[in-house]
C-alpha cells in the first residue's frame, strides 16, 4: 500500500509526463489556450490512462511474457488504446451526453496521444524492476496508482500551461517569438520549477 | 528523372517553409527526449524518416480500399508493425542505443508526424508523391533533432558523437561544462530559440 502511495504521488510530481519526459507534447501545446477545454482534455487523458493501463498491465503480465510474444507488444498496446478509446467514446456517447459533448472532440485525439502509450511502455519496463525499487509496478494495485498518477499529473501540467498563456495575452512578446515560440520558453521554464520535485520520497 | 513540380513541392517544403517540427509542431515528444547526445538522435531522425516514408507508401498504396470509419485503427496498425521491424533491427545491430532511446523508439508509433502525414497526405495522394512527402518530413524533422543535440552535447558535455571536441586547456583555464543543457528543460527553451530564428528569417524573406 505504501508502495502504491508512493508510485502514485511521484508519477504525478517527480515522473511529470510532461516536464520529466515530453509525453503528450503535441495536443499539450495545440489545445492549451484557454482553461476550460485544457481540462477537459485533461480530465480525459486521466480516464482513459486508468482504463488502458491496468488492462495492458494484465496483458503484459499474463499473456505477452509468459509466451514470450515481447516484441508483438506496441500492435497489441496500441491496438487496445485504440479500441478502448472508440469503447469508451460510444459508451459515454449512449449515457451521459453532456460529458460527451464536453469530452466528445478530445476523445479521438488520445488514441494517438503519447502519454497513453508512453504510460503503457513505461509501466512495461518497470513490470520487470526489483519489487523494492521505487519505481516498480509489482501487482494491478500499482498500475492503477501509476496510471491515475500519471493522468492527474498531465491534467495539472495542461491546466496551469493553460492559465499562464491566458495572462500572457496581455503581455509584450517579440512578434517572431509570438504564439508557439513562448510557448516552447515557458513550459521550458515550468519543467525548470518541477524539477525541484525530482528528490521526492516517500 | 525529372520531377513534377507538385512531387519537388512535397519533398523541400517540409525542409524548411513547412517544417513538421518547427511549423506544424508535430513530433515534439521525442524531438526533445532524445536530444541529450547527438548519436541517439541521428539514430532517431534515421528510423522516423525510413518509417514515414514506408508507412506512407503503403497507406497510400491501400488508400483506396480503407474504410473511412476504422481508418485510424488500420494507419495505427501499419506503423506499428513498421515500428516493431525497425526497433527489432536497432536491438539487434544497436543494442546501446535502442537502450538510450528506451520508450521513445516505441512511441515513434503515437509520433504525430506520422498520424498527421498520413491524414493529410497519404490518404489522398499517389505513391511517388507520397513517398517524397515521407521522406521530406522525415528530414525536416532528423534536422531540427541534429541541431538541438549538437548544441546540448557540445555545450552540456564538451563532446560530439561522444568524442570530446572541448581540449582540456580549456577545461585547465576555468571553462566548464554546463549542466543546465543536459536537463530536458533546456530542450524546450533551445526550441523556442530556433522556432524564433526561423521566424524572424522566414517573415524577411516573406516581405
Amino acid at each position: 500500500m505504501e508502495h502504491a502511495i508512493s508510485l502514485f504521488v511521484r508519477s504525478i510530481f517527480a515522473d511529470n509526463m510532461i516536464f520529466a519526459f515530453f509525453l503528450g507534447m503535441c495536443s499539450y501545446l495545440a489545445v492549451s489556450k484557454d482553461v476550460k477545454t485544457a481540462a477537459g482534455l485533461g480530465v480525459a487523458v486521466i480516464f482513459v490512462e486508468t482504463i488502458t493501463l491496468p488492462i495492458n498491465y494484465l496483458l503484459q503480465v499474463y499473456v505477452l511474457s509468459p509466451l514470450n510474444l515481447g516484441y508483438l507488444s506496441f500492435i497489441l498496446f496500441i491496438a487496445v488504446i485504440a479500441a478502448i478509446v472508440q469503447l469508451v467514446e460510444m459508451v459515454v456517447e449512449k449515457f451521459s451526453p453532456s460529458l460527451y459533448n464536453s469530452l466528445g472532440i478530445f476523445l479521438p485525439l488520445i488514441a494517438v496521444n503519447c502519454a497513453i502509450m508512453g504510460a503503457s511502455l513505461f509501466m512495461q519496463q518497470r513490470v520487470m524492476l526489483d519489487p523494492e525499487n521505487v519505481k516498480a509496478i509489482a501487482n494491478i494495485g500499482d498500475a492503477f496508482a501509476f496510471a491515475i498518477g500519471s493522468g492527474i499529473g498531465w491534467f495539472l501540467a495542461i491546466v496551469a500551461l493553460a492559465g499562464i498563456r491566458e495572462k500572457m495575452e496581455y503581455n509584450d512578446v517579440p512578434k517572431p517569438l509570438q504564439g508557439i515560440g513562448i510557448t516552447f520558453i515557458t513550459v521550458g521554464l515550468m519543467a525548470l520549477a518541477f524539477m525541484c520535485f525530482s528528490g521526492l520520497n516517500i | 528523372m525529372a520531377l513534377s513540380k507538385k512531387t519537388k513541392e512535397a519533398f523541400l517544403g517540409p525542409l524548411n517553409l513547412n517544417n513538421p517540427v518547427l511549423v506544424q509542431i508535430l513530433g515534439i515528444c521525442s524531438a526533445l527526449a532524445v536530444t541529450v547526445q547527438l548519436k541517439p538522435a541521428l539514430v532517431m531522425g534515421i528510423s522516423v524518416t525510413i518509417i514515414v516514408a514506408l508507412s506512407n507508401v503503403v497507406v497510400s498504396l491501400i488508400r483506396k480500399s480503407i474504410p473511412m470509419r476504422i481508418r485510424i485503427i488500420i494507419q495505427l496498425v501499419v506503423v506499428a508493425a513498421l515500428v516493431t521491424i525497425v526497433s527489432e533491427v536497432l536491438k539487434a545491430f544497436a543494442y546501446d542505443v535502442a537502450m538510450q532511446l528506451s520508450v521513445y523508439l516505441g512511441l515513434i508509433i503515437t509520433n504525430c508526424i506520422l498520424m498527421g502525414r498520413l491524414e493529410a497526405f497519404a490518404m489522398t495522394n499517389n505513391v511517388k508523391d507520397s513517398l517524397m512527402d515521407g521522406l521530406g518530413n522525415g528530414f525536416g524533422y532528423a534536422w531540427i533533432l541534429v541541431v538541438v543535440a549538437f548544441v546540448r552535447e557540445l555545450l552540456g558535455s564538451g563532446k560530439l558523437l561522444g568524442m570530446q571536441v572541448i581540449p582540456d586547456w580549456c577545461y585547465e583555464h576555468g571553462y566548464s561544462n554546463c549542466g543546465m543543457m543536459l536537463m530536458p528543460a533546456m530542450a524546450l527553451i533551445l526550441v523556442g530559440c530556433i522556432i524564433w530564428a526561423h521566424r524572424s528569417i522566414n517573415d524577411k524573406e516573406a516581405k
